[in-house]
């Protein structure tokens, strides 16, 4: 009898095999990465949801942090709006089946870190009209929609990403409701919808939108076919809605946005798990027209991943190397570049919402980063900007989503565990 | 004074059942993975994973019977013995087996092929065992 007993314990040491990862994560535009790694189970770590009382997140000295708006359906992206008005989606998509006993157990699990409430699927304007720095008004701008994300204006039209389709509303300053259901300008892929978010920008001109479409897996674990027209980014007339591939090989692009002065179009893209604690980098990266990022056949450029077949060397060499690596696993969701109104320290750079991790012993994320920039380009580590939502006994109050900055200088960061918009501002 | 001595007896038809049953599961569980390793069409990975749960469930509830049949004997026979070691050993490859089946894609490969070839053989083995050698304590 003693040998299945010590096959156990060699099970239950595999399992233990994960390893805790590097308590400094690798960032910038050429991240040390490690072999890949995983033990018999994959490292889950979901810390435990806890209300944030009377609490708030940190922010730097010099900035106050205040919750603008709370009991929210699953608040994603927000938009803020000419007149100063924001706009929130809110909702939670995804239908994407159970194919093995894993998805049950794995679901189940990355549920306790998520919010029970059921997802908007709607609008919210919020006003501060007296300009007060409070939201008085919270009011419903439009409902009935698919679980809604991306969120752009451009010449009089409101365009909104739900999950299967990209639909526009008409829009004219001050107004608080939408003037009746939106039009389709067009189709999205949804079939399945493992990432079902669909981030969502504009391009200067208001000619083109850029929509980001998440891949149908992790690793193509729901076969090939799934990954028709996905992980990548599409440039979708606003005028006919026809469409063509931008980017691709873009894992997860969950948040896109247009740089100041440059035009360039940048993203924060998700990478896929279960290699190890410190594998694969998610990234900020500008979107280079044409270009393939390597999803599935290889990440960070040249790195194969073994978990593909069939394998494709020619797609592999012809894969580039994102921008700036933000840390493995931190869920970038939230991406939007600052101002100089947002005060000197964080006048030139990006803003980037972490919803935190759960592919990792000790989680990272949880938090808003900046990256600050030099002529146009990433320089230097990202700087925390608001933290606080991980507890230092290990729960979650918070997890960010989108970032916003207001051109008035203040950010805005949508929560979707509280349900909770919060709004950053100089307090000097 | 009752005199006892040791008979063999076949397993109850629950019993059986379940432990037979265990070996076309795992048997077909191999032959998913063969079919991915040839095919990389995923869902005959997804099959496997299923197949392996059903084996799991199967040979883990035949397990149960074994272990009652071995803890209520009061000599312990060589024959159940040699069953319930084949049994346990079986579950526990299984569920080995079934972690590295919840990898994605072709990360389950090639260990899982090789662990569900060692499993079925393992669960060929407790079935002949349990079908052939379980000893029961009868009064004479």
């Amino acid at each position: 009898m003693k040998r299945p007993l010590s096959a156990l314990s060699m099970a239950l040491l595999l399992t233990a095999c994960g390893g805790d990862g590097e308590p400094t994560q690798a960032h910038g535009p050429d991240p040390k990465l490690p072999a890949p790694e995983r033990g018999l189970l994959p490292s889950m770590k979901i810390a435990e949801p806890v209300a944030w009382d009377d609490q708030t997140p940190t922010v730097p000295k010099g900035y106050r942090i205040s919750a603008i708006a709370t009991d929210l359906k699953i608040p994603r992206q927000t938009l803020v709006l000419p007149n100063g008005d924001i706009l929130v989606a809110e909702g939670r998509g995804g239908n994407a089946a159970k194919l093995k006993p894993k998805d049950v157990i794995a679901s189940q699990i990355k549920a306790k870190g998520n919010t029970q409430v059921k997802g908007g699927n709607r609008l919210t304007l919020l006003r501060d009209a007296d300009g007060d720095g409070t939201y008085e008004m919270q009011r419903v701008f439009a409902e009935h929609l698919n679980a809604p994300y991306g969120l752009a204006l451009a010449d009089g039209k409101l365009y909104v990403a739900n999950q299967d389709a990209l639909v526009r509303f008409d829009y004219q300053d001050d107004q608080t409701q939408a003037s009746g259901p939106p039009v389709k300008v067009a189709d999205l892929p949804a079939e399945i919808n493992h990432h079902w978010t669909k981030s969502l920008a504009v391009s200067p001109d208001g000619r083109y939108l850029y929509v980001g479409i998440g891949s149908n897996s992790n690793i193509t674990e729901r076969g090939m076919e799934a990954e028709v027209d996905r992980a990548r980014v599409w440039q979708v007339d606003t005028v006919t809605g026809a469409h063509r591939p931008y980017a691709t090989g873009l894992r997860n692009p969950t948040a896109l946005a247009i740089q100041p002065g440059s035009g360039q179009l940048w993203a924060v893209v998700n990478e896929r798990d279960e290699l190890g604690p410190d594998l694969v980098p998610d990234y900020l990266t500008s979107v280079r027209e044409g270009a393939f990022y390597g999803w599935p056949y290889s990440y960070w450029g040249q790195h194969v991943d073994e978990r593909v077949r069939p394998q494709n060397p020619e797609r592999v060499n012809a894969a580039v190397k994102p921008d700036y690596s933000l840390g493995s696993h931190v869920a970038a969701l939230g991406l939007d570049f600052s101002n100089a109104a947002m005060g000197e320290a964080f006048a030139e750079g990006a803003f980037v919402g972490e919803h935190g991790s759960w592919n990792r012993s000790k989680p990272v994320g949880y938090k808003v980063v900046f990256v600050p920039f030099r002529e146009g380009s990433p320089a230097g580590e990202p700087v925390d900007f608001a933290t606080g939502f991980l507890s230092e006994d290990g729960k979650t109050r918070g997890r960010p989503v989108g970032v916003t900055v207001d051109p008035k200088g203040a950010l805005i960061i949508a929560d979707d565990l509280s349900n909770t918009i919060w709004r950053v501002t100089r307090s000097q | 004074m009752t005199n006892i001595t040791l008979t063999r007896r076949p397993p109850g038809p629950l019993h059986a059942t379940l432990l037979a049953g265990s070996v076309p599961l795992f048997l077909g569980a191999l032959l998913c993975d063969i079919a991915y390793y040839q095919s990389y069409q995923i869902q005959w990975s997804n099959f496997a994973a299923w197949l392996i749960a059903g084996a799991l469930l199967s040979s883990g509830l035949a397990l149960l019977f074994a272990l009652a049949v071995l803890i209520r004997a009061t000599r312990k026979a060589g024959g159940t013995t040699l069953y319930v070691g084949l049994l346990l050993a079986t579950w526990l490859l299984g569920l080995v087996n079934a972690f590295e089946h919840a990898k994605d894609a072709w990360a389950v490969m090639p260990i899982g092929l090789v662990l569900s070839v060692a499993a079925t053989v393992l669960a060929m083995a407790a079935t002949w065992a349990g079908l052939t050698r379980l000893q029961t304590e009868v009064a004479a």
